[in-house]
């Protein structure tokens, strides 16, 4: 139940399961999903406590997955990764109701850093 | 593609000068023949008046004689007629205030000679006229104006003869005409240099003597007249030369009066006109094709001036259009190496996790395992600083502004550099204006640029050298001015307007990314500022800023 749950959401593939991998190694329940409607098909039948969600995706796209996940688990906070290029993304998705957003490549620490914090409030809610 | 001016020149010159002087030609031959017909019928009037006084004097002339006869037909009697010492008395007495007269005779009915007084005594005065002409007419008619004929005298020669009814017979007085007199009166029209006069008969022989060619009873060398009914002036050509006739019938004889005249004569002052209008029409002319080259001239100036201003232009908007295209691929390279990066990063870190849990402290393979990854994520992080510079090219952020003291900026700005410029021996010179007001502004970006603008100062100069700035402000255009001047080697003159050019640099390989300007030069314009440079090769370089106030 304390365990924390995060999903990472990305379509570079070896990124996204190297980091699953090292969250893992970490003792946090990780999970990958490679696009934004695998995501939501995951999440109809598992919880998580954290999403790690890339912004530049084919089909849909970090800010429409993020709409989704707030409509069907508001509870889950969201962080937006994003690259350079695309920082406004990263604002809309905080206007959203995401979290923060880390910018690619950020140093694992950073990102446990971010999902800690997420993770927090997450609990702050609850509890 | 640049314009033909050579050609625009000419066609528009040529253009003004035809649609100056065609109107200008066409006013002046329009008055020309205003002019030239109104002289002509002038002229003519002057003729027909002249030839109409002439006739007249003729035909007083005629009057005259038949009158003088008439009254010595009347005045005496038959016997005194027909005595040849009173005829002569008669005749002395005629003779003596005219000359018109050079003999007289009295004719019977049968038109024998009853007595002479004349020159021609021993011809004459056995003739018998029944069968002549004249003798005829006279009789018909009682008074009788002859043509010259040659007679029996075979003289050239001209009769009246009158007819007087006398109870019942008929005697016939006649005179014989100097014909000297009739000339001399034609003669008078010979004005000028050219014209002639004469007189003509039905069948066109001469009656006097013109002026050109011709003798009594033979045809004039000019047109036929003789069949004038009446006075007129006529415009002909004759022998190639413009000529004026005026014919007048006289009313006394069948004759009719004929004036020639040379209208180069009578109309020397047309002509004279006519020299003036071409004078001034060339002199208009000349100031026509003269205003026309000028205004050209001026016209040609200001389309080069234009067409420079628009290349120039356009070069700017070419700028402009390079630099948003370099952006957008600087933005799609950036995020595609990102993802790459991204994983390597990932994938040293799960390495260095893996090491993590060995035990490496002795195991060399371990150990070079361990920097290896460690050196990884140096690298990678050395390629995400240059990405960022990269992007930073290419963001599109909103500005943060606030108020800004432009030479505290500087001073915070030079100081970051003010050690290793003292490592290089280059100094740093600040001469700050005391007027400068605070601007309104984006700091950072401002920072950035002048750190960009003093890095390059100091790399110019390598070592031993002075680095002034200066700031300045500019009422008029209400802009502050920063300089940063440098005792470099300078930029050359052909590479002066490629130094903002994106990836331009005149460093070795690996020195400099060339985008330092270019990124300078996009910040100062969304600043709404301007950048410029000034470079003497051997001397040194001033990179100049304007900034607005606002």
């Amino acid at each position: 139940m304390d365990t924390l749950r995060v999903m990472i959401v990305d379509d570079e593939d070896d990124f996204r399961e190297t980091i699953v991998k090292r969250l893992n190694a970490r003792k946090i329940l990780a999970e990958g999903a490679a696009s934004g409607v695998k995501a939501l098909e995951v999440l109809e039948t598992k919880d998580f406590d954290v999403i790690v969600l890339d912004v530049k995706m084919p089909d849909m796209d970090g800010i429409e997955t993020l709409r989704h996940i707030k409509k069907l688990k508001p509870e889950i906070e969201v962080i937006m990764l994003t690259g350079h290029a695309s920082v406004e993304f990263g604002l809309k998705g905080m206007q959203l109701g995401a979290f923060d957003y880390v910018m690619k490549p950020a140093p694992l620490n950073e990102l446990l850093d971010t999902i800690g914090q997420a993770y927090n409030k997450k609990r702050g809610l609850i509890h | 593609m640049e314009r033909n001016y050579r050609k625009l020149w000419w066609r528009n010159c040529l253009a003004i000068i035809c649609f100056s002087v065609i109107p200008l030609l066409f006013v002046n031959f329009s008055l020309y023949l205003l002019f030239d017909r109104i002289y002509t019928e002038k002229v003519k009037e002057t003729l027909l008046s002249s030839v109409e006084n002439q006739k007249n004097t003729i035909d007083l002339f005629f009057n005259e004689r038949i009158a003088q006869l008439y009254t010595v037909a009347n005045t005496n009697t038959f016997e005194e007629l027909t005595d040849e010492s009173s005829l002569n008395k008669i005749f002395d007495v005629m003779h003596a205030k005219s000359t018109s007269y050079i003999d007289i005779g009295m004719i019977d009915n049968e038109g024998n000679h009853l007595a002479y007084v004349g020159p021609y005594y021993n011809l004459l005065k056995t003739v018998n006229y029944k069968n002549e002409l004249w003798f005829r007419a006279v009789k018909t008619h009682g008074v009788y104006v002859s043509d010259i004929f040659m007679g029996y005298r075979h003289a050239p020669h001209l009769i009246i003869a009158l007819m007087v009814k006398e109870r019942n017979t008929s005697w016939i007085l006649r005179v014989t005409i100097n014909i000297e007199n009739i000339n001399d009166i034609v003669h008078k029209s010979w004005t000028g240099k050219l014209n002639d006069a004469f007189l003509v008969n039905r069948e066109n022989m001469l009656q006097t003597l013109p002026r050109f060619g011709g003798d009594f009873l033979e045809h004039p060398t000019y047109h036929d007249f003789s069949s004038t009914a009446a006075t007129k002036v006529e415009r002909r050509v004759f022998r190639g030369t413009d000529t004026f006739y005026a014919a007048a019938p006289l009313d006394n004889t069948k004759w009719v009066l004929v004036i020639k005249e040379s209208p180069d004569e009578l109309l020397s002052p047309l002509q004279e006109g006519i020299n003036w209008a071409l004078f001034f029409t060339t002199l208009g002319l000349v100031i026509i094709a003269t205003g026309a080259a000028l205004f050209t001239n001026t016209l040609i100036d200001r389309i080069k001036k234009t067409d420079r201003e628009n290349a120039a232009k356009s070069d700017m908007l070419l700028q402009a259009s390079k630099m948003i295209a370099l952006s957008k691929m600087a933005a799609g390279i950036a995020h595609e190496v990102n993802n790459p990066l991204a994983s390597i990063a990932e994938r040293a870190g799960w390495m260095k996790d893996l090491l993590a849990d060995q035990d490496i402290a002795g195991n060399e393979i371990f150990a070079e395992f361990n920097e290896s990854v460690d050196k990884i994520e140096q690298h990678v992080d050395r390629a995400r600083k240059i990405i960022r510079n990269l992007l930073g090219f290419a963001r599109r952020g909103e500005p943060a502004t606030g108020i800004i003291n432009i030479n505290n900026l500087l001073d915070e700005t030079t100081g970051f550099l003010e050690n290793e410029a003292r490592q290089l021996n280059i100094r740093i010179e600040k001469r700050y204006a005391d007027n400068i007001p605070v601007i309104t502004s984006d700091l950072s970006q401002i920072q950035q640029v002048v750190l960009n603008l003093l890095n390059n100062a100091i790399d110019a100069i390598e070592h031993n050298g002075t680095v002034t700035v200066t700031t300045r402000y500019l009422e008029k255009t209400d802009e502050v001015e920063i300089d940063v001047a440098d005792t470099g080697k300078g930029i050359a003159e052909n590479e002066l307007n490629k130094v903002f050019d994106p990836f331009f640099t005149t460093k070795e390989v690996g020195k400099g990314t060339g985008l330092g300007l270019s990124i300078s030069y996009s910040i100062i314009e969304k600043l709404g500022g301007k950048i410029r440079v000034q470079s003497k090769v051997g001397e040194g370089t001033v990179f100049t800023i304007l900034l607005p106030k606002q």
